[in-house]
């Protein structure tokens, strides 16, 4: 992989770790409510996990549609798909519900995958690693795993950093200022990578 | 869609004691003359600094005569900001309005024009019948997922009475929302503990038993509601239910704390079958169970059975009939309604399994007719009913109608709605103000629940202490 694109999934990672709904808020709000710091670290493995997982999936469906099929119907569809979706979540503002307060680490990373899967996570990646003409698929899952990676190490700085800090110092009333609306630039990073796709 | 979050999002109660003091209030407005005339909706100004401070300033009339508006509620509120569905850019725009006898709800947007409500949607009793099964709508509580609300019974006014959703967006009734309702059959109020993925529901009877007026046959009989249930919250199923004793009929209100890490609440019963008392009982977490426990007793007061409506007037006493109760935002203090005394009680409940009274005011009351400071010389009737805290926990607004039929038996030369406001003190006594007195007789509907403007104690669950 070339270092912009490196660049682009750490930063695609950093943005994910900062969305609240992602999953940081949800292992501050586990330690509120067991009053202990350990309790915001422990549910952090299992997000992460989550997020991780459904990047992995979505990344690896179209690698093995990558193996069959030519690069520039790839290209085109990958566009048509991430545009789609980012349209769509501009139109739509439902959040998968799934889970309450009491979960159990296995839950925490189902809830994780969803959110990541319903807000198109993986999907936003996908222009970033249609770049290179490796064909093997051999190449392809390293491809795809490296990229998995650097996204969810990235990802998992920002996450915890915000948790342990919002958790030890600032408290939840932040929210009520610095949660601009995530969704929003969701969206439009979905269209803008979409683009992106059909124009490379 | 908003950028920040709904300013009237808070992540805690505490936080929300922080919020600005409140500028509006919407009253349920019931007409009870029978004339054809519709259910309203007022807004009444609650900015000193307003020249219309403590006055009427807009009355949106319902569409048909017959509803009985009672407990509405927000579209969306603090449970926006909850980790597990978070979706803090929506809007607290809509008042989701109940008819607890038509059966219909109306949406109201306050967005526009605050002191206006606009009607933006009316959701006919057949759609609510098909799609949930269940009648009578009382009580609306914004959802973390859904709006919820609370029915009476099913669709013939008999039992199971529960819960049903609509949908945040369209508003679309989506069904009933018990997967497993276990032994519970006759349902009121519901609430929940968010923190702990709980739901508490409480009991008052089918509509079938309620809307000709109180049944002194149900009465004697302990027919009428006397248990708690407990559900999962995520499971939807019932998990346990709290029998506080069938002397102690109509189990309504439901108040727990605020604070998610707490595992305890307040619940009223109207009348005991034994000594006419009115009782509150803390509920409580303990080893994985919960239990309930009768922590304040409210006595009968004898009274001249000349003075008294019928069906009391062999007691020579009247019942308190506590119909409401509200907590302040911090856990704190416990406001309580007597309806038939008049009076209006305050509780310092920091210590929950043992409260403390602290406070006391009257205005009304069934033999009492106390009159209201700002009007010395006046007799009022009716008694303390709804009461609604606001968010900081300094001011209490409460009216003085429970529910047409039932006024009738209580108060047979009929009530004149009024709307009071007191002031809560930092030691939790109260005083009522001089000041504020929204008299509703020219207008000849009585005022039922008070919401205010951007949330109050009873209508925003937090997800964070």
């Amino acid at each position: 992989m070339e270092l912009t694109q490196l660049l682009v999934l750490a930063g695609f990672g950093a943005f994910h770790g900062l969305n609240p709904a992602m999953g940081w808020l949800f292992a501050v709000a586990l330690g509120l409510q067991e009053r202990s710091r350990r309790a915001v670290l422990g549910a952090l493995p299992p997000i992460v996990l989550g997020h991780a997982g459904s990047v992995l999936v979505t990344l690896a469906l179209v690698a093995a549609v990558r193996v069959a099929t030519p690069p520039r119907a790839v290209s085109y569809g990958v566009a048509a798909l991430v545009c789609g979706f980012g349209l769509w979540k501009l139109l739509r503002r439902r959040h998968p519900r799934w889970v309450g307060m009491r979960v159990t680490g296995w839950q925490l990373a189902g809830w994780s995958f969803l959110m990541a899967t319903a807000h198109g996570a993986g999907l936003m990646l996908l222009p970033v690693t249609l770049a290179g003409h490796e064909r093997a698929a051999l190449a392809l899952s390293r491809e795809t795993l490296a990229a998995a990676g650097v996204h969810t190490a990235a990802m998992l700085a920002v996450t915890a950093t915000l948790a342990v800090v919002v958790y030890e110092r600032l408290g939840v009333s932040v929210l009520r200022r610095a949660w601009f609306n995530l969704d929003l630039a969701w969206a439009v990073a979905l269209i803008g990578a979409g683009v992106f796709a059909a124009l490379t | 869609m908003l950028i920040q979050p709904d300013p009237t999002f808070y992540p805690s109660a505490r936080e929300a004691m922080r919020a600005p003091r409140e500028k509006l209030a919407y009253v349920a407005l019931l007409d009870t003359k029978g004339e054809g005339r519709p259910d309203g909706l007022a807004t009444v100004d609650l900015d000193p600094d307003s020249p219309a401070y403590g006055t009427v300033v807009g009355v949106h009339d319902m569409t048909v005569p017959g509803d009985e508006l009672h407990h509405f509620g927000w579209n969306v509120c603090s449970a926006a900001l909850c980790p597990y569905a978070p979706h803090p850019h929506v809007e607290r725009r809509y008042l989701v309005v109940p008819g607890l006898r038509s059966s219909r709800i109306y949406v109201f947007d306050v967005k526009d024009d605050p002191a206006r409500p606009k009607l933006v949607k009316t959701i006919e009793p057949e759609v609510i019948f098909e799609r949930t099964g269940y009648s009578r709508p009382h009580t609306v509580h914004c959802g973390t997922d859904a709006i919820y609300v609370s029915a009476l019974g099913n669709v013939d006014g008999d039992a199971p009475g529960g819960v049903f959703m609509l949908d945040h967006d369209t508003f679309e009734p989506l069904g009933p929302w018990e997967a497993d309702r276990g032994p519970q059959r006759l349902h009121y109020d519901f609430w929940w503990h968010l923190g702990h993925d709980t739901m508490i529901t409480s009991e008052w009877g089918t509509p079938n038993m309620i809307e000709a007026g109180p049944d002194l046959g149900l009465l004697v009989g302990r027919q009428y509601g006397h248990k708690l249930h407990v559900w999962d919250l995520r499971k939807r199923t019932h998990l346990q239910q709290i029998d506080l004793g069938d002397q102690h009929q109509m189990a309504l209100e439901l108040r727990p704390a605020h604070d998610p890490t707490k595992t305890y609440g307040f619940v009223n019963t109207v009348i005991s079958v034994e000594d006419l008392s009115a009782n509150i009982f803390t509920w409580y977490l303990e080893d994985g169970v919960w239990k309930a426990k009768k922590t304040i007793t409210i006595p009968a007061e004898p009274a001249d059975p000349a003075l008294l409506p019928e069906p009391l007037k062999q007691f020579g006493a009247v019942p308190p009939l506590v119909s409401d109760i509200s907590l302040t935002l911090d856990d704190r203090i416990l406001l309580v309604s007597a309806w038939g005394t008049g009076e209006l009680l305050a509780f310092d409940v920091s210590d929950p399994l043992n409260p403390r009274q602290t406070g006391s005011v009257r205005v009304g009351g069934i033999t009492g007719r106390a009159a209201h400071p700002g009007t010395p010389g006046t007799p009022r009737n009716g008694g303390p009913q709804m009461v609604e805290v606001s968010r900081d926990g300094r001011r209490a607004y409460f009216t003085n109608s429970l529910y047409r039929s039932w006024d009738e038996v209580f108060y047979p030369d009929g009530i004149d709605g009024w709307l009071v406001k007191a002031d809560i003190a930092e030691d939790g006594s109260i005083a009522l103000d001089p000041g504020f007195l929204v008299d509703f007789a020219a207008d000849g509907r009585r005022p039922h629940q008070v919401r205010l403007q951007g949330g109050d104690s009873s209508s925003d669950s937090f997800c964070y202490p």
